[in-house]
């Protein structure tokens, strides 16, 4: 190859090219990495923002919550103290952890035998029992809280107690239920075959064998039912709201609210002290969260 | 629901006799009912006694007045027609749930699939995002709602703070009926978590090499997400809806809390503050079940809107039952 004389073709064209071509890529890979990660920030300020507004305003003092001021003056952290100071928010407090730990407790030891038997005994009307589970799941609790009410209400008079709510769980929850069958149908058959072969039955192999296994599944499912105790409002105003002594933080937090309807600041200070449990809890399990709700996701 | 494992001892034999069943098959096929009737009893008594009692129970008090004191009296269809022609919150509250079902549903799925693509395509600090944008699910609906109740206060609310500097317009939000139902979206579409980790799984669920057979017949991004990710997650897109709109159904929490908070009642037991602040614009079914039932002692015409509810919400999940919407709910 011999070099003419032309400027243009001074340099070989095709690392010209080349060259360009890369500097064009790194460009293109620069730029949408600025996109992406710009998009990304805005996102999490609108998500995080109200957080952030929340614990603000929940340190302001009364005066100055009553503005549209964004920024404290005097960090007054006794508003916290103050709300715990609330006649009955430690009692709400009380009461949402027997409500949510008795619950989750009940329901794994209830759900986890009717699991294990839609995923691996074979009966007649397994699919319709699981066409039921998966119905129930998406139940609105509204269609039937009129006769459990009168049920609770004049056979039981156990309303203004938290049993309404608690003694359900008992029985099986069909989330939990659908849930942990779906985990149960990933063990592989082969050890429940050989936990048979050593003589186990079958109550010895759910125990001994699969419990172990379907630890991160457990786990997932006991997170929901937690949250979903706590954040309950519709079954402690039904059940609960004619006696104080029984509130739960949800319904109890309205009321505060309606209490003290002109301080912001101790309102939002209650609201967060109801969703710092949750989120701490979170930051503990992630991934047993995570794994839980891609459970409830379908594959293929 | 049949439990009978055992086809032999059968009264009526047929003309080609089955060879007998030995006995011992046949105790040990008796073992095995016995065994699954056993795992699954907490839930048979659970579904006999908190799903089909309580539900024919429903039917029953449908057609009586009663107003939980005195006895109930039959009245064949007075409930029904109180219910869809002289109950003055019904048909509002329908229109209701459809705006929420229509407008809430779709902002959700969409943002909820947007994030989950942005959430995917990060690079750095992917963890601190995936956090952050999960976070506010987590929090309680009550505590969220109280939280935006304050955010958007049309008087000294940091939102309308913000919209002011801006020269925006300043909507009255929880207080005025034309913005209460875009309020409580927007309270719906800050909670997308749940949505955002199905959608981030789904995608990340999708076979790399289309992908790069798409690039090679120079298919642009928009033609490789219209062409490749869509038709790969497009079951999930929708179970989104159809769970979506299931749950929309049942929007009672949020709707109820925004209202009492909004209107300035002092909370406590319900009986000051009938639900649908401001001017009926928040009404949904199952606040009805509760107002007629338990505010306003009319149990006959509650359990008509919990029939009605039923009937919504099952006709949806019937979809998810359905196998390409729904769960998987096969041994594969």
């Amino acid at each position: 190859m011999t070099l003419t004389s032309t400027p243009a073709l001074a340099k070989p064209v095709g690392s010209t090219r080349h060259g360009d071509a890369v500097r064009a890529a790194r460009r293109r890979a620069a730029l949408h990495w600025v996109a992406v990660h710009s998009m990304a920030l805005a996102a999490a300020l609108f998500f995080l923002l109200p957080f952030v507004f929340v614990f603000l305003t929940s340190v302001m003092t009364d005066r100055q919550a009553l503005t549209s001021d964004f920024w404290p003056q005097h960090w007054q952290w006794s508003n916290y103290a103050k709300v715990w100071q609330t006649p009955g928010f430690l009692s709400w407090w009380r009461n949402t952890l027997v409500y949510a730990g008795a619950g989750t407790a009940l329901t794994i030891a209830s759900s986890l035998p009717v699991a294990y038997a839609l995923a691996r005994f074979r009966f007649r009307g397994r699919n319709l029992a699981l066409m039921a589970v998966i119905s129930m799941m998406m139940l609105p609790p509204q269609v039937t809280v009129i006769p459990m009410y009168l049920f609770w209400a004049k056979q039981m008079h156990l309303t203004g107690t938290l049993w309404p709510l608690i003694i359900p769980m008992a029985f099986g929850d069909a989330f939990s239920i659908f849930l942990l069958r779906q985990f149960l149908l990933t063990i592989p058959k082969e050890y429940t075959e050989a936990a048979r072969v050593d003589g186990c039955g079958e109550l010895r192999t759910l125990l001994r064998v699969i419990l172990p296994m379907a630890r991160p599944a457990i786990a997932a499912v006991a997170l929901f039912q937690f949250f979903y105790c706590w954040n309950d409002y519709f079954g402690p105003q039904i059940y609960a709201s004619e006696n104080q002594g029984a509130w739960t933080l949800s319904y109890g937090l309205e009321s505060f609210k309606g209490a003290h309807h002109t301080n912001w600041n101790l309102t939002m200070a209650a609201t967060l002290l109801v969703m710092a449990p949750v989120i701490v809890l979170f930051f503990f399990a992630q991934k047993a969260f995570i794994e839980g709700v891609t459970l409830t996701g379908v594959k293929g | 629901m049949a439990l009978t494992t055992s086809a032999a001892g059968s009264s009526a034999p047929s003309s080609s006799a089955r060879p007998p069943v030995p006995a011992a098959l046949r105790r040990k096929r008796r073992r095995e009912t016995a065994r699954t009737l056993a795992f699954l009893s907490p839930w048979l008594i659970g579904f006999g006694f908190f799903f089909a009692y309580p539900l024919i129970s429903t039917v029953y008090f449908s057609f009586m007045k009663y107003d939980g004191f005195t006895a109930p009296v039959f009245t064949g269809l007075k409930n029904w027609d109180y219910v869809f022609n002289h109950y003055p919150f019904f048909w509002q509250g329908l229109g209701n749930t459809l705006w929420l079902v229509l407008v809430m549903v779709s902002l959700r799925v969409v943002f909820g699939l947007g994030i989950g693509l942005l959430i995917t395509k990060v690079k750095s600090g992917a963890g601190f995002f995936r956090t952050a944008f999960y976070l506010p699910y987590l929090a309680p609906p009550v505590a969220a709602t109280i939280a935006f109740a304050f955010l958007l206060n049309p008087g000294t609310g940091p939102v309308n703070h913000l919209l002011g500097a801006l020269h925006l317009p300043q909507p009255g939000w929880f207080n005025d009926p034309t913005w209460s139902k875009p309020a409580l979206t927007l309270l719906a579409v800050w909670g997308i978590g749940d949505l955002m980790v199905i959608f981030m799984a789904a995608l990340l669920d999708v076979p790399q090499e289309q992908y790069e057979a798409a690039e090679l017949d120079g298919a642009g991004p928009l033609q490789r997400f219209r062409y490749v990710t869509l038709p790969n997650i497009s079951p999930i897109v929708m179970f989104a809806v159809v769970t979506g709109v299931i749950q929309t159904m049942q929007y009672y929490t949020q709707a109820i809390v925004a209202g009492k908070v909004a209107s300035g009642v002092i909370g406590g037991s319900g009986e000051q503050f009938e639900p649908g602040y401001p001017h009926g614009s928040t009404w949904t079914l199952p606040q009805m079940v509760y107002n007629l039932g338990f505010q306003r002692f009319d149990t006959g015409s509650a359990c008509v809107v919990a029939l009605i509810l039923f009937a919504l919400s099952m006709a949806f999940t019937s979809l998810l039952l359905r196998r390409r919407a729904g769960f998987v709910t096969s041994e594969d």
